[in-house]
């Protein structure tokens, strides 16, 4: 795996929040460069921007200032509608609170991203077995979320982050808001994903347990990226 | 999938989604009965042929026409036919038991109605007969008549006990017919009256015309009216549909007042969807953005939304549809003194196809465009 290629290229990026007339900076001049095939932890306490940064990067924000490139691509000249094919096809999402639509089942949330694209219907259902199988759940396929448990219903949310074998993974907080076996059982398969599957993983955590998971880490303060580059293996 | 997920969004809460598609279901079932009431009143106008002219006097309908008028009218060109009669006014056994009863001069008449079927034999008995009647099927049905029965009249207009005896059934050719009505020989009554009320006889209520062609319906009229011109009698003459448009006019208020309640029940329902719509997306806030995370534009989303609103309104509008057949039956049993023609139409129908089309979109359209606009990362913030 090489990693001295960059598949995440920030540069100067700034953005601010207007709260009223009092103007909140939320990311100030931040430059990062993300590796092909890193698996990076964003730390930091509540309100220090991790979580805007990690929607820039995945282009679910607008920057005020700076450029964001992934893969090669600058996001931040893509309008509303391009940036939503791009990251059909480009970024997989993990969030805390797993985020599965309540009235499908387990195969029908994963082969939810694939609607989007031109695959035909047996090879989407190849994709989302082959998603379910990497996961572990291709015994809970008729399963609603009510269903399953927190670490399921995680599990079942990476598979649909994995399903169109995007260009980065973004996690925020995905053992948030789970018991520590569970926590451990996801970090597990992300690493998992990280090292056999090479995918880039930019993973928003507060907590240090989960941040020591991921390969390298960074910290954000107050809107600002402190310059240590924290191997967390080393 | 899309479909799958527009059924089971539609049914997420499903009280609430039961109680939404009744209450479409309703709505459109009072809007197809309401529209049934209008094309009920205008029954007699669909019915109405356009070779066919009535002429009256002008003054007002309850002033008569001399008897003698008939061959003057019979000479302007373009007549084919002249019949005449007379409104009789009677009731049978109670006051309440009252239906729509002529006096008329039969050959002629039934000529120009050729959409009253009659069987032969039977016809041929109540031109024989001078006491014969005629009688709709379903007025025979309403009292239980049968061909020979003997049937006694109350007169209001022409006081007094009145004896007929049924010589026939008619039935409609077609739908608008109005089978509840009563003919009988316009000789009967003018004989009696020449000998109890002799200065009554001899005049008619009204003259049917049967023209040519329906293009020369205003020069035959405005040629009937001239040839009475400054006599004692002067006459109006229109186009049947006009005449029947005349009685509806009497009523517009009315009609215009269920035509608003109608349209009132259409935004009725708009707000019903619209409220159940706005409340789901609502509660879906976070899902929406979701969808829009993983890729789903916004286009995709109003669809979605759209989508669910057309399938709750559309199920009740089917609901609603078929249940209006069961209660225009209903309705036209308890109400069909006064609307004899009482059907529902392909138009009322496509009416109520239309609203529910139209109500299932524009329930979703406000919704939608709210939901179009959430921005992700404040969609995703409402999760938790």
């Amino acid at each position: 795996m090489n990693m001295n290629d960059s598949i995440v290229s920030i540069q100067n990026v700034t953005k601010t929040y207007k709260r009223g007339s009092e103007v909140i900076h939320v990311l100030e001049n931040i430059s990062l460069d993300i590796g092909q095939g890193e698996y990076l932890a964003l730390m930091g306490p509540s309100g220090s921007g991790k979580s805007t940064l990690l929607n820039l990067i995945a282009g679910l924000d607008q920057a005020d200032s700076g450029s964001i490139e992934v893969g090669g691509i600058d996001i931040t000249a893509l309008s509303e509608s391009e940036l939503a094919r791009w990251r059909a096809g480009n970024v997989g999402f993990i969030f805390q609170f797993y985020n599965l639509i309540p009235v499908l089942t387990a195969y029908e949330n994963v082969e939810l991203p694939l609607i989007l694209t031109s695959l035909s219907g047996h090879e989407r259902k190849e994709h989302v077995y082959t998603a379910l199988k990497v996961v572990n759940m291709e015994d809970r396929l008729r399963h609603y979320p009510s269903q399953l448990s927190g670490g399921q219903q995680q599990r079942v949310a990476i598979a649909r982050a994995i399903v169109t074998d995007p260009t980065i993974l973004v996690a925020d907080e995905p053992t948030g808001d789970l018991d520590r076996a569970s926590a451990e059982n996801v970090l597990e398969l992300m690493d998992r994903l990280n090292r056999d599957m090479g995918k880039t993983i930019i993973m928003v955590t507060h907590d240090p347990w989960a941040g020591n998971k991921a390969h390298n880490m960074r910290h954000l303060d107050k809107g600002v990226l402190s310059n240590d580059y924290q191997d967390s293996h080393s | 999938m899309i479909i799958r997920i527009l059924i089971r969004n539609a049914f997420r809460h499903k009280l609430r989604s039961i109680l939404t598609i009744t209450g479409i279901a309703i709505a459109i079932l009072a809007y197809g009965l309401l529209h049934t009431v209008i094309d009920a009143w205008y029954a007699g106008v669909a019915a109405s042929s356009a070779n066919r002219l009535v002429t009256r006097n002008s003054i007002s309908l309850v002033f008569r026409l001399p008897l003698s008028y008939r061959e003057k009218i019979r000479s302007v060109d373009g007549v084919e036919i002249v019949s005449y009669g007379n409104w009789f006014g009677g009731y049978y056994r109670d006051e309440k038991d009252f239906f729509a009863n002529f006096a008329v001069e039969p050959v002629s008449y039934l000529n120009l109605y050729p959409e009253y079927k009659i069987a032969e034999r039977e016809k041929t008995s109540f031109l024989k007969n001078r006491k014969g009647c005629i009688a709709g099927k379903k007025l025979t049905e309403r009292f239980g008549w049968e061909v020979g029965d003997s049937i006694t009249l109350t007169g209001t207009i022409y006081p007094g006990k009145w004896e007929f005896v049924l010589s026939a059934v008619y039935k409609g050719k077609h739908k608008n017919v109005d089978e509840t009505m009563f003919f009988f020989h316009w000789d009967y009554l003018n004989e009696t009256l020449k000998k109890e009320r002799p200065f009554s006889a001899d005049n008619v209520g009204f003259y049917m015309i049967g023209i040519d062609k329906p293009e020369n319906a205003a020069s035959i009229a405005e040629a009937i009216d001239t040839t009475f011109k400054n006599s004692l009698a002067e006459t109006l003459t229109e186009t049947e549909k006009a005449f029947q448009l005349g009685f509806v006019a009497m009523s517009e208020t009315i009609l215009k007042a269920i035509q608003l309640v109608s349209f009132v029940i259409i935004v009725i329902i708009l707000v019903v969807v619209a409220n159940t719509m706005v409340m789901s997306v609502r509660e879906r806030t976070a899902e929406y953005a979701v969808l829009k995370t993983i890729g789903f534009s916004g286009g995709h989303i109003a669809a979605l939304i759209i989508g669910e609103s057309m399938t709750i309104t559309l199920i009740g509008g089917v609901f609603g549809i078929l249940a209006t057949y069961p209660a225009a039956t209903v309705f036209s049993n308890a109400v069909g003194d006064y609307f004899p023609v009482f059907n529902i139409t392909k138009g009322t129908i496509l009416m109520d196809a239309a609203v529910t089309v139209i109500v299932g979109l524009s329930a979703g359209v406000v919704p939608a465009w709210g939901a179009m606009s959430i921005r992700i990362a404040e969609g995703l913030r409402r999760i938790g």
